[in-house]
């Protein structure tokens, strides 16, 4: 499913984020980056996800070999994931349901179909209630389900969240940990970067840990 | 293929709302369109009546053949049948008998034509060429010259020449300010485009983030700008004709005077699409520019 070798990430200054690094994720596999700030959780993520791009090395996800893609053909691969970020990045301008409705207005999904599944994805993160509200008067915790609903709402194959329960309190991070622990029951591959432990104490899942930008185990 | 329509549906939807958002900017920027292309438009509706105008004005295009004053009624048939069959033109035949009763009609002219021992004038034709081309007429009165027993073929052609620079003048200025008012309405689109990128920088950045290709990101953004330029065409067009509506009565009081009756027609419904076409194009090359050179911005 995902497949690194030797992957490298330098910015410009020479700052290398990743090196050389090696790693497997199987389909339907949890698992966690983890690492101390810095260690190049968020660079993995990012160039995973296909925000950013290889220096060297090359990275496989399902079956397509990231480093050597188009320009024209990355909007496509992102269409397979599912993204959350730590600042969620959600749309206050639309309320919560048009929020979701926007990987599906991008796939080209009729109105009304994409209102149905935005809809179903709202009520599995127990938002649909709130679903006209603007996300500016959600909690920080139903923010982040609502990014979550965003992220799945098009039956993303690899959810990859950065950091999601970095801005919640215990409770509000619990929460969003048992979707997450959800989604992975119904065979979804879960890559999460995170510093949080209680996720390892939770649902024991594989961990790749990252140090100065290399991977240790 | 419905996914596609689907999308160009949504971005359709998107650039109506954003219009409709914004109620004051939208008017002040229609206006804006909507007076840079009046002008040009009101130019080329003038220019189009004082071509009618010269085509109607009664002589301008006519040509006048002479026959020799030894001329059959023979070579008269002969020239009818040239005409006939030559010419895309009507025309009429003036015989000389005519011509000396007309003559003897005008004032003082009586007595003269009394004291001459014979008629002097020739037969004639009057030919109206529905090519009224300068260029086309010249080459019927060579033409016509040559044809057996003509002794004069007479072609206002000075005036017709004169009038024909004026409107080819006339043309190119119009040209030239189609040009600078079609820059300004770019212009106009491509500074309305580039606020609203700005202001939309980070739905860009998400959009992008989860998938979105950069036509869909542009596509809105081309509606809005061949919308307004469409829109602003329309808001010409009801200048043009509000302008034309204005000058009707002074128009017909002025050719009264001249014993005429002339009257200003209003652009075809032809015309009317290609200006809203014309906006629309303008709008979605300014869009187009704009989003280009923002969106490179965003990167």
């Amino acid at each position: 499913m995902i497949e690194a070798s030797n992957l490298t990430k330098r910015y410009p200054g020479g700052f290398e984020a990743v090196k050389d690094a090696s790693f497997s994720i199987d389909a339907g596999q949890m698992v966690l980056i983890t690492g101390h700030s810095g260690a190049g959780k968020t660079t993995l993520v990012k160039l995973i996800s296909t925000i950013e791009r290889p220096t060297s090395g090359s990275l496989v996800v399902n079956g397509q070999n990231l480093s050597a893609l188009g320009r024209s053909a990355i909007p496509h691969v992102r269409r397979h994931f599912g993204l959350v970020f730590q600042d969620q990045k959600l749309l206050f301008d639309r309320n919560a349901l048009n929020n979701v409705l926007l990987p599906l207005e991008i796939a080209g999904q009729p109105r009304r179909e994409a209102i149905r599944r935005a809809r179903a994805a709202l009520d599995k993160v127990g938002l649909l209630a709130r679903e006209k509200a603007n996300p500016i008067a959600l909690s920080g915790g139903e923010q982040q389900r609502l990014a979550i609903a965003r992220a799945v709402v098009n039956r993303p194959n690899i959810l990859i969240a950065d950091e999601p329960t970095g801005n919640l309190d215990v409770e509000s991070g619990m929460a969003i940990l048992d979707i997450f622990a959800d989604f992975h029951r119904v065979g979804v591959t879960v890559v999460v970067a995170t510093h949080d432990q209680s996720w390892v104490e939770r649902y024991h899942p594989n961990v790749l840990r990252l140090d100065h930008g290399r991977v240790v185990s | 293929m419905s996914a596609w329509l689907t999308q160009h549906r949504a971005a359709l939807a998107a650039a109506f709302r954003r219009l409709w958002a914004t109620p004051l900017n939208t008017l002040l920027s229609l206006l804006v369109i909507g007076i840079a292309l009046t002008l040009p438009a009101f130019g080329y509706v003038a220019l189009d009546n004082l071509r009618d105008l010269g085509r109607n004005a009664s002589g301008v295009q006519q040509i006048s053949l002479f026959m020799s004053l030894e001329a059959s009624k023979k070579d008269v048939g002969e020239i009818e049948n040239r005409l006939r069959q030559a010419a895309n033109a009507k025309w009429r035949f003036v015989p000389k008998e005519e011509a000396l009763k007309r003559m003897q009609a005008s004032e003082g002219m009586a007595e003269i034509v009394a004291s001459l021992p014979r008629n002097p004038l020739p037969d004639a034709f009057i030919i109206e060429p529905a090519n009224t081309e300068p260029e086309a007429l010249e080459i019927l009165r060579k033409e016509l010259a040559g044809w057996p027993k003509v002794a004069h073929v007479q072609l206002d052609s000075a005036w017709v020449k004169r009038f024909d620079a004026f409107l080819r003048l006339g043309k190119l200025a119009l040209w030239l300010l189609a040009g600078l008012f079609g820059a300004g309405l770019v212009a106009v689109t491509f500074n309305t485009i580039r606020l609203q990128v700005m202001a939309q920088s980070a739905e860009i950045e998400v959009a992008r983030m989860i998938g979105a290709t950069d036509a869909f990101i542009r596509r809105p953004f081309y509606y809005f700008g061949a919308l307004q330029g469409a829109l602003g065409g329309l808001l010409a067009v009801a200048l043009v004709l509000a302008a034309l509506r204005l000058l009707a009565g002074p128009v017909a009081e002025l050719a009264a005077l001249y014993g005429g009756t002339f009257s200003l027609h209003p652009p075809g419904l032809v015309e009317i699409a290609g200006l809203a076409g014309l906006g629309a194009f303008l709008g979605w090359l300014g869009a187009q520019l704009s989003v280009s050179l923002s969106l490179r911005k965003l990167d």
